[in-house]
């Protein structure tokens, strides 16, 4: 059992107490910020990336950790209380939560969204305990060909499986790649689109543009279009659950992460499908189907259980593969890059204790978050009416915080504006972000592997496909590129008949 | 949209209707523009000796240009045939307005400034202008509150990140005198 040995070294590294600090203050500030409206977990680890800078590897990680989960605790209170959520993970939270939050039962839907997602974050962490050495273990020995296939995979996934316009993905994935493009090619050192500056030369910094899209151009995007009358947040109590209320979730608390962490897992795009096949089976087997519409609680607990898993799911990929398949985990890996770490097969080996450690504290974060957030929910019920200048005014501070810290740089706030605008461009047609911000992360890293892949190989193409891994990932590409053709064809058939 | 009488007025009413309803074309000839700056930087690029192996620093330039080209032209087919994007919705977001352009240039130029002012004036100074500005251009008109907040939040910001996490931010004369 040597990962249950690596774990309990992770949860010496953990229980620390300056650790612990760090976890727990992580919790907080990601349940904070991720509470305020407007705010998604995405924009919110990315605003809180500078607060990291100035710790070391392992501590900066131990608080991600408790961020990453307070803050999809903390917008999935949001679209309870205002049932407007911004974040599409969390519309399903709105559908039974809102409801039942304006009958009067707001506290027993916080409760089952928090304990859900301590159900599902634990379900789905052990998981990713028994998983992720096993993935590590069989991609030590996968080569430059297979990660060409499977970043390849990810472009696609990401652009096709989400979002409704397949064009729009593309173009927003191509920006992405053009920003990566910018500054010293990695390999010959030959500049490329830095038009002779040498600030350009650099490269644009992932945090920069993560900062940018995600905080910068949804601030401009939101006062663009700033409602006059904020929607009102349902005043709630102290989230408490009935014997009947628990009767009625257990099941559901536990079926949950068994939809939520293999979606997580998969380069398929994060929280939205999990969450949503959780809802509709937990809806099948309900026995009080009259009440969904109007506030069953099963559909708070089963999805907010699904989406943590995934979670917990997606950190699979993303650091036995370095492979990030939500907006999130992008933001992460973007993390990882800036204190000069890359996550992939080796980051078991070379750095077990960040790895443990990180992992530890996510069972470390869950507890911290139920035993937080429970009682503190009135409070961050508050935070709801915040006056929405100050909000967004506010994410426009941090940002520049963010941004400025990277490297003390004007050029950067200059750069984070701009990156900014086209963010705010990209909402306002319609081009989804994660694409972009894919696109900016793996790009370079695709490049090179492809490079590597075709030196290999003498410059034949053939290089690129000349192991069993490499074709099997192509051909799920394939599937996934056909998949709304053969539905097209499924559909029009019995539509004739 | 007003109603006009001369013909002429209303043609150019019209036409001005259909690139509202078309704006979304202005995406496609960014993503143009961008297409062909990035096939120009790559194609005019100098690789001799520094090339090893058979891909060099050109081909994925040219790669993502043609792309970016590929993708402008479908995107604008999509659109003619009366394709729209979904601008995005949020909690805060009232997609019945028009948007409201005065506010957003507000915002950036005011993000702006505080970018020229950062150096010379420090971090505390910037930010309480950037936050109090930003909050004026949203709506906030509490003269007696704003400035009070900003100032706050700039300084605590500043004395957590540089003092107790190691960040450091710029502290301007203004530190200097404190």
């Amino acid at each position: 059992m040597n990962a249950l040995n690596s774990l309990l070294d992770g949860f010496g590294t953990a229980l620390t107490p300056l650790n612990l600090l760090w976890a727990a203050l992580g919790v907080l500030l990601g349940t904070a910020i991720g509470v305020l409206p407007g705010i998604g977990p995405a924009m919110a680890v990315a605003l809180l990336l500078p607060v990291t800078y100035g710790l070391d590897p392992v501590a900066a990680f131990i608080m991600f950790a408790g961020i990453y989960y307070g803050a999809m605790f903390g917008g999935s209170t949001t679209s309870i209380l205002l049932n407007t959520p911004g974040e599409s993970a969390a519309v399903v939270a709105a559908m039974e939560g809102n409801p039942m939050a304006r009958s009067g039962r707001g506290a027993q839907a916080l409760a089952a969204a928090a304990i859900g997602h301590f159900a599902g974050g634990m379900v789905g962490t052990v998981l990713l305990v028994a998983l992720a050495p096993t993935v590590a273990d069989l991609a030590v020995d996968i080569g430059a060909p297979d990660y060409f296939a499977i970043m390849v995979l990810a472009f696609i996934a990401v652009t096709s499986v989400l979002g409704s316009s397949r064009i729009r993905g593309l173009a927003s994935l191509l920006i992405g790649l053009t920003i990566g493009l910018v500054g010293l090619d990695q390999m010959t050192g030959q500049q490329r689109l830095t038009f002779g500056s040498l600030q350009l030369a650099d490269g644009v910094d992932v945090v920069i543009v993560a900062v940018g899209l995600f905080a910068i151009g949804e601030a401009l995007w939101v006062a663009a279009h700033l409602r006059r009358r904020p929607a009102e947040p349902i005043p709630v109590g102290r989230p408490w659950l009935g014997r009947g209320d628990v009767r009625r979730t257990w099941k559901s608390w536990l079926r949950g992460p068994f939809i939520g962490f293999p979606f997580g897992a998969i380069p398929a795009g994060g929280a939205e499908i999990p969450t949503f096949l959780s809802y509709v089976t937990e809806k099948r087997l309900s026995k009080h189907k009259d009440e969904w519409g109007k506030g069953a609680i099963e559909g708070v607990a089963g999805p907010e259980s699904a989406a943590s898993a995934s979670a917990a799911g997606t950190l699979v990929s993303m650091l036995t593969l370095g492979l990030p398949t939500t907006a999130v985990a992008a933001v992460m890996l973007a993390a990882f890059q800036q204190y000069g770490i890359q996550p992939g097969p080796l980051l078991f080996e070379r750095e077990p204790e960040l790895v443990w450690g990180l992992i530890a504290s996510l069972f470390v974060g869950m507890v911290l978050l139920l035993a937080l957030n429970l009682p503190l929910a009135p409070v961050w019920a508050k935070l709801l009416r915040i006056p929405r200048p100050y909000l967004y005014a506010g994410i426009m501070f941090f940002a520049a915080v963010g941004a400025y810290a990277v490297g003390g740089e004007v050029v950067d706030l200059v750069t984070l504006l701009i990156i900014g605008l086209v963010g705010f461009g990209m909402r306002r047609y319609g081009l989804p972000i994660l694409p972009a911000v894919i696109g900016v992360i793996l790009g370079p890293n695709a490049e090179q592997q492809l490079r590597r892949a075709l030196q290999i190989s003498d410059g034949s193409v053939t290089g690129l496909v000349n192991t069993p891994f490499a074709v099997t990932v192509y051909a799920v590409i394939v599937l996934l590129l056909a998949w709304p053709l053969v539905r097209r064809v499924g559909r029009r058939g019995p539509a004739r008949t | 949209m007003t109603t006009r009488t001369e013909p002429s007025s209303a043609r150019t009413a019209e036409r001005r209707s259909w690139l509202r309803e078309h704006s979304e074309l202005g995406v496609c000839v960014l993503l143009l523009v961008l297409g062909v700056l990035v096939l120009t930087d790559a194609l005019t690029m100098d690789v001799d000796i520094a090339q090893r192996g058979p891909v060099g620093p050109k081909t994925v330039p040219v790669v993502v240009g043609t792309g970016l080209l590929v993708i402008a032209a479908l995107l604008a087919v999509d659109v003619l045939r009366g394709g729209r994007g979904q601008a995005e919705g949020g909690e805060d977001v009232d997609l019945s307005e028009p948007a409201d352009w005065r506010t957003v240039l507000l915002l950036a130029g005011i993000f702006l400034g505080t970018s020229v002012l950062i150096e010379p004036l420090g971090f505390p100074a910037a930010g309480a202008l950037l936050f109090w500005g930003a909050a004026f251009a949203l709506g906030s008109r509490r003269l007696d509150r704003d400035p009070l907040i900003a100032a706050a939040l700039s300084l605590v910001t500043y004395v957590v990140f540089d003092k107790l996490l190691g960040v450091p931010l710029p502290g301007g004369p203004l530190m200097g005198v404190l």
